[in-house]
């Protein structure tokens, strides 16, 4: 069986702070960080190499100090690792993003394509479903639980409601959440071998990709404004016994039609 | 020169950093209020092959070097004394000994064991009255057949009774003085060997620290570690390697006192302002973090050195002895800064600040330090 992760390189926003002037992000001494759903989505796949044999491939698409997280992806358990990282991909939104990576994955064997649901920095959700659709795939997203029967891939997907559980034919994409599969430590052993192995660089032309899907050219999103999101008005507090509360916040969610 | 820790060092820090913060941290109160020893984060440890760092991959380690091996130690005791000092007694005192003085097949049966964690190690050299005179050993070791025959207590073991794999200290004839001790691989369940009592202490209260009991104890001879007569050199040798151990865990008690602080002082508002807005504390905690700079930087050098096979002797003791030193000065004063609250068990400082007293004390005290860098400066 063969696996391959899409990960990306964020900036770890928990330490992220906003230019009150600018409205943009300060990025400078930030920690940049595997992302977090991505590294649910790698800890799926290494469950699924413990418990089948699988090889794992795992591929990003970033500038070259991207290879930080791919080692670590090697010190978790990762068998091969892939950095996309050409001048002609900078400037890419969500859409070109997308398809630089479907042209690097058709170049590769795989039975399931794993990605992260979102990444912390851009917060679309999109990448993942995008290239399900470039490359014809079935494709699950918020995925909670994976498994395997008879060749077919039982996928739990989390809904606003609840769960589903679906049956899906491989090969198929799945984006996973972070809540659902804590990654494990890079092992010791593994981090003393990562610097060792091979990250494999391509570029645009190593990619089944057209050269006008690429980069800024491929990408149709235009940031209009960047803003700080304005705090919300305080709450108001009730100091009073638990049946008058309750009476409350029913009487609250009601006038809200929430009930 | 390079001051930069290399790829490799900085991404296993980056992992153990990680670890300590999400699976020590939380244990750490509860681990030195109940005098509790942390089996769980052991066994975690070992599926990380953290007790097998600067272990040889041939002997089932992870391959990797002693700053890797000082980075996890300062890092745990950074969250967590006691646990810092487990993989350091293992990894310094038990298996180092074994890696750098046994034969093949004492490496082929012991290392592996001790690399994955499935076995912890231990060191035996302190008896009653045989401390820093480390040369007065009364543990008596004869030769009958195939095999030694130990008598004699140990005090204040780490690791003791959750180790299987001891390296014991032990006089083969004492009428050779310190050419007459001899060490030994003692594993748990040897007849005639066991652990006696637990002592209750100031600080590291979740480490096990015990008397060990050899009474008519047999060991096979082909556990004897060494030479015959060659085991205070053994012993010294051990320590050395053991001093950057202790001087990471100091580096890390220190350097965790600083972050508790910072934190502290930021937050604390007294006379309308934060504490850390005034000069007084500004000055004082930029002094402290100047000495753990230098003891970070004495420890790294140390690590350095044995790593390439220069003699590190004196700059072990050094690092040890500074790092130390300056462990009890920030966390006395990390309590002060703290005022009532920091000598109270709502915040770390004080038992960090108890945990720092050993590191003062053990695998050589502080004036141990101070002779081994004289003898080195006046030889």
């Amino acid at each position: 069986m063969n696996i391959v992760v899409c990960i990306k390189q964020v900036p770890d926003t928990t330490e992220i702070k906003i230019n009150p002037v600018t409205g943009t992000l300060i990025r400078d001494g930030v920690p940049s960080i595997m992302n977090p759903d991505d590294k649910g989505g790698l800890e799926l796949a290494l469950e699924l190499k413990d418990k089948w044999g699988a090889h794992v491939t795992v591929i990003t698409m970033g500038p070259p100090q991207a290879d930080l997280i791919l080692r670590e992806a090697l010190a978790m358990g990762a068998d091969r690792a892939i950095l996309l990282t050409d001048r002609k991909f900078a400037g890419a939104d969500t859409l070109a993003t997308s398809h630089a990576l479907a042209g690097a994955l058709k170049c590769l064997d795989y039975d399931l394509i794993v990605a992260g649901r979102q990444a912390i920095d851009g917060d679309t959700a999109q990448v993942g479903p995008q290239m399900a659709e470039h490359l014809g795939l079935p494709q699950v997203s918020y995925v909670a639980g994976f498994e395997m029967k008879d060749g077919k891939y039982i996928v739990k997907k989390e809904t606003e409601e609840g769960y589903q559980m679906l049956e899906v034919e491989a090969p198929a994409l799945v984006t996973v959440l972070a809540s659902a599969y804590k990654p494990r430590y890079m092992n010791v052993s593994g981090i003393v071998d990562a610097y060792g192995k091979e990250v494999e660089i391509w570029g645009a032309d190593k990619i089944d990709v057209q050269e006008n899907q690429l980069g800024l050219k491929g990408s149709p999103t235009r940031v209009n404004k960047a803003f700080t999101k304005g705090l919300k008005t305080a709450g108001e507090v009730f100091e009073v016994d638990p049946e008058e509360a309750v009476g409350i916040i029913i009487s609250r969610l009601k006038e809200k039609f929430i009930i | 020169m390079n001051f930069e820790l290399t790829k490799t060092q900085q991404l296993f820090r980056q992992m153990i950093r990680e670890f300590a913060e999400k699976e020590v941290k939380p244990l750490a109160a509860e681990v030195d209020e109940q005098e509790r020893f942390p089996m769980e984060t052991v066994a975690k440890m070992a599926r990380l092959g953290i007790f097998g760092i600067p272990i040889p991959k041939a002997y089932g380690g992870a391959g990797g070097d002693n700053i890797m091996y000082s980075i996890a130690v300062e890092e745990l005791s950074r969250v967590c004394a006691t646990t810092g000092v487990i993989v350091s007694a293992h990894t310094s005192l038990c298996a180092a000994p074994i890696l750098d003085h046994g034969t093949e097949e004492q490496k082929q049966k012991y290392l592996p064991k001790l690399a994955s964690g499935e076995w912890l190690g231990a060191f035996g050299l302190t008896e009653p009255n045989a401390g820093t005179d480390a040369s007065a050993q009364q543990t008596m070791a004869v030769e009958e057949g195939d095999h030694y025959v130990l008598n004699g207590n140990k005090i204040f073991i780490t690791n003791a009774g959750y180790a299987h794999v001891y390296v014991i200290f032990a006089m083969t004839d004492k009428s050779m003085g310190t050419k007459g001790i001899s060490a030994f691989i003692v594993e748990e369940g040897m007849p005639g060997f066991s652990v006696g009592k637990k002592e209750s202490k100031m600080g590291i209260r979740g480490s096990a620290t015990c008397e060990l009991i050899f009474e008519n104890c047999i060991v096979p001879k082909e556990n004897l570690l060494g030479k015959i007569g060659g085991g205070f050199g053994i012993a010294m040798k051990t320590l050395d390697g053991g001093r950057i151990g202790i001087a990471s865990q100091a580096l890390g008690i220190a350097q965790g006192a600083m972050d508790e602080t910072v934190k502290y002082t930021k937050e604390r508002k007294q006379f309308g302002k934060s504490l850390s807005q005034f000069q007084n504390m500004q000055f004082q905690m930029a002094d402290l973090q100047t000495k753990v700079e230098a003891a970070r930087l004495l420890v790294r050098s140390a690590s350095f050195k044995k790593d390439s096979g220069i003699p590190y002797s004196a700059d072990a003791a050094m690092a040890k002895l500074f790092a130390a030193e300056t462990a009890m000065e920030v966390t006395t004063k990390a309590v002060q800064f703290h005022g009532g609250y920091g000598y109270t068990r709502e915040y770390p400082v004080e038992r960090m600040m108890r945990d720092a007293k050993i590191t003062e004390i053990y695998e050589g005290t502080s004036e141990v330090q101070r002779m081994v860098i004289a003898a080195k400066l006046f030889k």
